[in-house]
This record gives structure tokens, sequence and C-alpha cells, in this order.
């Protein structure tokens, strides 16, 4: 009985430590951004490994969803004789949750987790600390730019998602189905808002750019510098990732369209 | 590895692939290719039953959108709905005897309001006619000659309202209702 409370003393200790590591080393790469811009070949070699290496499995996504999207759609609407809708039906559920909430799963699949590793086996083979021997901050260095490179990359790539979504989903609701091809744009550009709906979907992907980068930073400079420490610490990205976008998500949700 | 140039080259593919489709959702997803912005004068009706019309609902003219709503209040002395609206400025001349009604786009579709032409009310012209009827020197004076037209700050007079399907079938019901009494018992025809 005794033991088992301790146990849970200790692993609520544990937690708020972690987060409060979490803060205090998201504390200084916000620090450490703003001299990042004297260096930009640092940010830009990161746009590639996080944003460029994600581009193609985004791409090919963001199509299947917007292909599928439109057949279920269609199937759905022409019950009700509103097939002329899946414009919108597509292009809301892609620019509001879709787009942004699949990229950022995507995306910590593919650049988080391998964020996590590369700092993780950079501290496990004590790069990081050869790194603070010879006077170069490690979290400026190395930290930082992958953290901004994240925040750059994510809207254009769930901007990317959506969009190829919106044409996948006209190629099979108008090039297969037959839905009218100027109702279907002319429906969406009817219905999807400019401020309401896209810039509210940007917003989304930028806060999930943050919160994923974060946790995959974050997770590869605590991992214990073991290969066992960085392979868990590599699956912790990948979970804490997804609930944190879902768990943002909704709250995202419920503050931009829970009020109309 | 690969040379920084290809790297550069390859990032910068990226960011305008991401800012085209950025652009491309703002244009050809969104309404902000049809938006026009602020640009117009704002003018108000007063309705019985506003039931429906929301800000930003469409104001049409002969099917063309001229505006939009812009604030929805109500009015306490008067319990009516005060519909603010935004019509654009290249539809300077509306007629000032121009009507407003509530209509809905479909059968279950969004409400509108639609605007129908009346005439200009030009009141030298009247008071001419008038004076020239009567066989006097007409009197222009505190007259506001000329043509008048919706502009900014006026009142569209005519008006009527939503028609709610609940009002309509009660009065529908009432009407067989008074019909049927004279019959005596209408409740036990099959």
């Amino acid at each position: 009985m005794r033991n088992s409370i301790e146990n849970l003393g200790h692993k609520g200790l544990d937690f708020f430590q972690r987060l409060g590591r979490g803060n205090i080393l998201f504390a200084h790469i916000l620090i450490g951004i703003p001299g990042l811009f004297l260096r930009p070949s640092l940010i830009i070699q990161q746009v590639f490994s996080v944003g460029v290496l994600s581009f193609v499995i985004i791409l090919v996504s963001g199509l299947f969803v917007g292909m599928v999207l439109g057949l279920q759609g269609y199937n759905t609407l022409v019950k009700f004789g509103a097939e002329e809708s899946l414009g919108v039906v597509v292009a809301l559920s892609l620019v509001r949750e879709l787009g942004p909430v699949v990229t950022a799963l995507l995306f910590a699949g593919r650049a988080g987790s391998a964020l996590t590793a590369e700092i993780g086996l950079m501290k496990a083979t004590e790069q990081l600390s050869a790194m603070e021997m010879m006077a170069v901050d490690p979290i400026r260095r190395v930290l930082a730019p992958r953290f901004l490179a994240g925040f750059i990359s994510m809207p254009f790539l769930a901007a990317i998602f959506s969009a190829v979504g919106v044409n996948g989903g006209y190629f099979v609701g108008v090039g297969l189905l037959g839905v009218d091809e100027g109702a279907y744009w002319s429906q969406m550009q009817a219905n999807v808002d400019y401020e309401g709906d896209i810039i509210n979907g940007v917003i989304k992907s930028f806060a999930f750019g943050v919160v994923v980068t974060w946790i995959a930073v974050f997770e590869g400079h605590d991992a214990i510098p073991t290969s066992e420490g960085v392979s868990r610490a590599t699956t912790r990205t990948v979970v804490h990732s997804a609930l944190a976008i879902l768990a943002l998500d909704f709250i995202l949700t419920a503050l931009m369209f829970g009020e109309s | 590895m690969m040379t920084t140039r290809t790297t550069e080259l390859l990032v910068g593919i990226f960011i305008v692939i991401g800012s085209a489709s950025l652009f491309m959702l703002a244009m050809q997803v969104s309404n902000l290719s049809t938006y026009s912005g602020d640009e117009g004068f704002e003018v108000e009706a007063r309705f019985t039953d506003a039931s429906g019309l929301k800000v930003r609902s469409p104001v049409v003219m002969a099917g063309v959108t001229l505006g939009r709503v812009t604030n929805i209040s109500f009015d306490e002395q008067t319990f009516k709905a005060v519909v603010k609206m935004k019509i654009e400025n290249q539809y300077s001349k509306l007629p000032i005897k121009t009507s407003a009604n509530i209509y809905t786009a479909g059968l279950l579709g969004e409400k509108y309001v639609g605007l129908l032409p009346g005439s200009v009310d030009d009141q030298c012209e009247d008071e001419k006619l008038a004076a020239e009827l009567e066989g006097r020197a007409p009197d222009t004076q505190g007259l506001e000659c000329g043509p008048q037209y919706l502009a900014q700050g006026t009142t569209i007079e005519f008006t009527q309202g939503s028609l709610v399907l609940e009002k309509l079938i009660a009065q529908f019901v009432s009407q067989m209702g008074s019909s049927d009494s004279k019959k005596d018992e209408p409740e036990e025809h099959p």
C-alpha cells in the first residue's frame, strides 16, 4: 500500500520535473532563435531535412485523403440529392481539420521521430558535451534551428496537404463521379470563409508545428544517453505528439469555431 | 551528402510550392476572390421579422449580390429588427423607394435580403405636376430636387420580413378550422 503510494508520488514528481525541464528548454530555444538569423544556412539545412523530406509523404497522403473524402462525401450526399455540395464538404473538412491534424500526425512520425533520434544520438555519443567543451551552446547551435525549421515547415506542409486534397476530391468527384465542375468550385467558394476557415487552419498548423517540434527536440535532449534510451525517447515523441495534437486540436476548434 | 546549393534550391522550391498552395487555398477555395472589402455605403431597414437572417448574408437585387448584411439589432421602441447592410459603392443609383424583403434561397436554403426597385421620388417633379393641375405656380422651397437615391445612412421604408413556416401553417390551420367549424364537429370525420 505504502509502496504504491510512494510510486505514484514518484511518478507525479517525475512528470512535473519533465514538464519544468521542457519549459526551461523551450525558453532557451526561444532565446536562441534571434541569433539564428545571422546564420540562415543553419535554418535552410534544417528546413530541408524537416520540411522538404516530408514533402512526398504529405503530397501522397493529401491526395488520397482528398480522394477518399470525395468518394465518401459523394456517396452520402447523393442520397439527399445534394452532391453539388461535395466541394464544400471536401474543402471544409480539409481546411479546418484534416489538413492541419493529419499533416501534424504525419509530421510527428516522419520528422519528429527523426529529430529525436538525431539529437538523442548526438547526446549518447557525447557530441553535445563536446560542443559545450568548445564553448558552443548546443541549444542554440543544434536545437534552435531544428525548432524554427519545424515552425516554418508545418504551415506550408498543411497548406500543400489541403490544396492537394481539394484537387484529389475534385478528381474523384468531378472526374469519376460526374459532379458538376462549376458547382464544385462555386459552392466551395461561397461557403469557405477566408478569415474564418483558411486563416484559422493556418493558425492551427502553426500551433501544431510548435508543439510537435518542441516535444521532439525536448525528448531528444532529455533522452537517457543509451541506445535503449534513444529508442524510448523516439517512441515517446510520436505518442506524446499525437496525443498533444489531438487534445490541442479540440481546444483550438472549440475556441475558433465554438461560438458560431 | 548533398551540396549546399542543391539543398538551398530544394528548400526554395518547397517554400514556393507551399506559398502557392496557400495562395490557391485563399483564391480558389475561399470567398476571398469575391470579397469586395469595406468599400460601400450603409443603409438601414426595419423588419417585423428577421429570423434566419445572419450577418454577412447577401443583399440581392435581380439575382445579383450588391452587398452584405453588416449588423442586426433590435429596436425596443418599435419592436422591430434593425438590419444594417453595406452596399457596394458602384451601385449608387438605387431608387430611394426601393423595398426590401427577406427571402429564402431554395426550399431550405439561406435567408437573404432581396431588394425590389421603386420610384426615384423626385419631390420637385411631384410639386410641379401638382401645381400644374391646380393651376398655381410651383413652390419648390424646402423640397429636395433631383432624383433621390439610396445613400449612406438612408432607411429603406418598405419592408417585408421573413416568412416563418410555423406562422404560415398556423394561419393555414386556423383558416381551415374556421371554414370547417360551420359544418359542426369536424373531428368526427375520418
